[in-house]
């Protein structure tokens, strides 16, 4: 029918109102039957049904008369709407030749209706430095949110494309390898893109009648798409150094004065891919202190100052020197020593 | 074309119940929605119209239209039009505020300002638009024979 009216100009009494409440009968001769509506973050679920009837009530001298108006019906359609966002805190750290490493999405149903994506991994954006890989797009199919081997389900776009309730999430992996090429501080950018299956679009367009409950479907603000990207770096393994002082002073407190005792602790944390080999701490005693013999601790347990096998630290009269061997990324090593201030 | 036609035939049909509708009551109650649609014209400027509702999605804002008429011949006193909010639409007010509303399913009355809602642990906040259960108004004189006219409010689909 196409009726347009002005707000300016809005004339109640129009012929195109007259077919306006035409229609409205005929809803009401089909016995339309109104589905509960239920309160949602992403709104009134695609298929509601509003209905509106007006009562008015007067007095005659017969008694109070009490009138209904026509009932008016319309169903609330179907709101295309996605997000995607990369679950991953920053860049994931890979190293060269790595295998099947993962990049971890949310996909969210922000529309109003069941809704079916098709999801699709991009790992030959241009502008970063390499392409990884694409090995598999996988579903997290028990919804723990970690990738499961052999348990979460292989995605094959048009097979079993993801249909998620209005407001539902649904975290997907995207599995590369790393190319043996890559060097290091390389970084490479793999998006996800996810596309409502009823069809795409700006904002505004509709499919009509392919909306769920019946009525259309209609491309809301997101254009029923959205990508996101992740990011790999690659870094081999490197090596962080903290050191930190506690002072016990004569009296109980902890002021720097002459026989106070000052306890160093030396944190080493690798971090990166790989491992570190043959690490060795180790740190000159400061001027006008004195070291308190045998006083290194190395990963809780009391070393000895000679330089010998039974354990890996030693001090050779200005140095303490701890060998703490192969450190793999990830972890970290911890030596103390005490000195005393002359 | 055969819509068009079954259209008609329905049409006729309602002014048919119309007639017959008037012979028990003389005033008359229709009830309209129209969904508010923003149109950019070929000049460039963006003017909002009223559509019917063939499309209507959350976020949509809606204009609900109450007419009356009154074709009795004498004039019906105390005149008062109720309408409930359909659920699925938030009310977004009226254009000249003389409705009362209702935020607890029609029990009690008043300006929205001077209701309050109680929640489930039984601290009360002021009432909002969201909360509106019934919009009414009442009419301060008698619905003169003859006498037309309309009452609007607006929503805001859920």
């Amino acid at each position: 029918m196409g009726m347009k009216t002005e707000t300016s100009s809005f004339e109640p009494f129009s012929a195109g109102r007259f077919l306006q409440r035409a229609t409205a009968l005929l809803a009401l001769g089909g016995a339309t039957i109104a589905l509960a509506p239920t309160a949602h973050a992403t709104g009134t679920l695609a298929g509601t049904d509003i209905e509106n009837i007006a009562t008015a009530s007067y007095e005659t001298p017969g008694g109070t008369i009490d009138i209904p108006s026509n009932k008016v019906i319309i169903k609330v359609d179907e709101l295309l709407d996605v997000t995607v966002a990369s679950s991953d805190p920053g860049d994931r750290i890979t190293s060269p030749g790595a295998a099947d490493e993962v990049l971890t999405f949310q996909v969210t149903n922000t529309g109003n209706g069941n809704e079916a994506f098709t999801l699709t991994a991009d790992e030959a954006i241009t502008g970063d430095d390499y392409d990884p890989t694409l090995q598999q797009v996988i579903l997290d199919s028990n919804s723990n949110g970690v990738y499961d081997p052999g348990t979460d389900d292989l995605y094959v776009p048009g097979t079993n494309d993801p249909v998620l309730a209005p407001d539902e999430s649904l975290t997907v992996f995207v599995v590369t390898d790393t190319p043996a090429t890559v060097v290091e501080s390389d970084r490479a950018e793999v998006s996800l893109l996810a596309e409502a299956n009823t069809g795409t679009g700006s904002p505004g367009d509709t499919f009509s009648g392919q909306g769920e409950g019946g009525g259309d479907a209609v491309v809301g603000t997101t254009g029923a798409d959205a990508v996101d990207s992740g990011f790999f770096v690659v870094q081999a393994a490197s090596i962080e150094l903290v050191k930190t002082a506690i002072i016990e002073d004569p009296f109980g407190g902890n002021r720097p004065v002459p026989g106070a005792t000052v306890t160093y602790t030396l944190v080493a944390t690798v971090s990166g891919s790989g491992v570190l080999s043959n690490v060795v701490i180790s740190d000159p005693i400061p001027a006008n202190t004195d070291y308190l013999a045998e006083s290194i601790v190395y990963e809780t347990v009391g070393q000895t100052d000679a330089a010998d096998a039974t354990d890996e630290s030693s001090f050779n009269g200005t140095v303490v020197s701890t060998a703490t061997g192969d450190i793999p990324a990830g972890e970290t090593r911890t030596m103390s020593f005490k000195v005393k201030i002359q | 074309m055969k819509k068009l036609i079954t259209s008609m035939i329905i049409a006729a049909a309602s002014i048919a119940n119309g007639g017959i509708a008037m012979a028990a009551s003389a005033v008359q109650l229709s009830s309209d929605i129209f969904v508010e649609k923003t149109v950019k014209h070929k000049n460039g400027s963006i003017a909002t119209v009223l559509e019917e509702p063939t499309m209507v999605v959350p976020g949509d804002h809606l204009v609900f239209v109450v007419e009356y008429k009154n074709n009795g011949a004498s004039a019906a006193e105390k005149f008062v039009v109720t309408n409930p909010m359909p659920r699925a639409v938030a009310f977004n007010g009226t254009s000249d505020g003389s409705e009362i509303v209702s935020v607890d399913g029609g029990k009690n009355w008043g300006a929205l300002s001077q209701l309050k809602v109680t929640n489930a642990d039984a601290e009360s906040r002021p009432a909002l638009m969201s909360d509106v259960t019934h919009i009414r108004w009442q009419l301060n004189k008698p619905l003169a024979s003859g006498s037309v006219g309309k009452l609007v409010f607006r929503g805001i689909v859920r």
